[in-house]
């Protein structure tokens, strides 16, 4: 679905991105996990077209996406801080971004709104949500037009227990029905049940690209928590 | 395009900010008229609203709704639509609603009090300096990336615009006031939106002799009605240039 070759971003001195090649396939739920500044949000915006990339390619779905916008009807985002007009209504966010992926007519998912019950609140405007609520408007705006791909961004940051494990199961879903989800989350314990490919990057480099059993099975923890403190602690050893 | 423009036009009717502005302006407005019975003077008051308050509350106003939709434009640039449609949308939507402010705020107590060409200047005056400088609060804030330094410059913008330009052209005039100075002049006065759209309501007036310089040298040297078209169109100049700098800038900007 998504294929990266040798992406490379630097911001001046700084390398967010070193020689990154890596390929993203459907039914896969994947785990971006890496230190502060490793570059794990860099990469998520060069998916997204915010970042262009300094060398390399990304090709999703066979076509490159550089100069291309139309590639992104098929990813649903949900970013780390939902911040949105402040005057308008939860019902009117949703009919303007309708309208800008001119989904009108087709089939959407309002599972994850019924869950929240945000049908019940779509009059109050978006100055008045909490930034829980904020968050809840975010998760359902990603998955609300039944992209292929989903991208979520520390989903789970502001949300109470609840909602995290609500939102848990319907990226579980959405994966068991075949879509690719990519995650960043310092809280790896909610990641546990959900992840079925483990992305792990620092300093802008890829270290590995692993599915969950070969890490459990090369590390001997059981817990993605574990195995991935025993990762670190590996690499902190090989640079003393 | 419109789609985009639309909701932000919805979000910004029910800002607390550009509603205090529509009352501000009525308030202004309706008191500069009271002040005097011949309403001319009230349009001399209304200039000074016009060519300082209007493009101070555009441009300041216009950088901090910019920086607070900034993750919103963010994720509006992760949707299936073109970079250049987004920023052009956020403009348009910002500067029509600033604009239906000014068209009630002035333009309610023109109607009744000068319902003549010269209101009818002032008001389109008012317009086009909004635009104009919604326009390069625009430029401004794609190419600062943080809130305060951006605020900071827009500032400094509408200081030099509104108040120092005119003394560095007074200078220059001091300093070579041997030398034919009326053509360079009237280029000079071009550089300056405020300048421009002074002329144009003095040139209306037909009081420019009396009203400035740059004024008295348009109408001898361009005539009234070439002067007005002159200046009409290098303010639509400073709408489009700081506008097309923008887009080009957020096109290759990185979020």
């Amino acid at each position: 679905m998504i294929e990266v070759e040798n992406l490379t971003k630097k911001f001046g001195k700084l390398v967010a991105l070193n020689n990154v090649s890596l390929s993203l396939k459907n039914g896969q739920s994947i785990s971006l996990i890496g230190p502060n500044g490793s570059g794990k949000t860099t990469f998520i915006k060069s998916l997204l077209g915010l970042v262009v990339a300094d060398k390399g390619t990304i090709v999703f779905d066979g076509t490159n996406i550089v100069g291309n916008s139309d590639y992104r009807s098929k990813i649903g985002y949900m970013p780390q801080i939902g911040r949105f007009p402040e005057n308008i209504r939860i019902e009117q966010l949703f009919d303007m971004i309708r309208d800008i992926r001119k989904s009108h007519g087709l089939k959407e998912d309002h599972e994850l709104i019924e869950t929240y019950g945000l049908d019940k609140m779509k009059d109050k405007t978006m100055r008045t949500l909490s930034g829980g609520t904020r968050q809840k408007v975010s998760a359902c705006l990603a998955f609300l037009f039944n992209p292929p791909v989903i991208i979520l961004d520390e989903p789970t940051a502001g949300l109470d227990p609840l909602s995290a494990e609500q939102l848990k199961e319907k990226i579980l879903a959405e994966k068991n029905k075949g879509k690719l989800i990519l995650i960043t989350s310092h809280i790896l314990s909610d990641l546990d049940e959900i992840t079925s490919e483990v992305i792990y990057m620092q300093d802008g480099d890829l270290l590995f690209h692993k599915s969950i059993d070969e890490l459990r099975n090369d590390t001997g923890e059981e817990k993605l928590a574990r195995a991935i403190a025993s990762v670190m602690k590996k690499n902190a050893a090989l640079v003393n | 395009m419109g789609k985009i423009s639309k909701y932000v036009i919805l979000d910004l009717i029910r800002n607390r900010i550009v509603l205090s502005y529509l009352v501000v302006l009525l308030a202004i407005s309706f008191s500069l008229f009271n002040l005097d019975s011949n309403p001319v003077k009230g349009i001399l008051g209304l200039l000074n609203i016009s060519l300082l308050i209007v493009p101070l509350v555009s441009i300041i106003f216009g950088t901090i709704y910019y920086y607070n939709s900034a993750e919103f434009i963010e994720l509006l640039l992760t949707m299936p639509i073109k970079r250049k449609q987004i920023i052009i949308s956020v403009y348009a939507g910002l500067a029509v609603a600033l604009s239906v402010a000014v068209l009630l705020g002035m333009g309610i107590p023109i109607l009744i009090y000068s319902p003549n060409a010269t209101g009818l200047t002032l008001l389109i005056v008012s317009i086009a300096l909004t635009w104009v400088f919604v326009s390069i609060a625009m430029l401004a804030s794609v190419l600062t990336r943080d809130k305060a330094k951006g605020i900071g410059v827009v500032i400094l913008l509408w200081l030099y615009f509104g108040l120092i330009y005119d003394g560095l052209l007074l200078l220059i005039l001091f300093t070579f006031s041997d030398y034919p100075m009326e053509k360079s002049m009237v280029a000079l006065s071009a550089l300056n939106p405020i300048d421009l759209g002074r002329i144009y309501i003095l040139l209306q007036l037909d009081i420019s002799a009396i009203m400035g310089y740059t004024g008295a040298i348009y109408r001898d040297f361009l005539g009234s009605s070439i002067g007005m078209v002159f200046a009409f169109a290098m303010l639509f100049v400073w709408i489009i240039i700081p506008l097309l700098l923008c887009i080009r800038r957020f096109n290759r900007k990185d979020i």
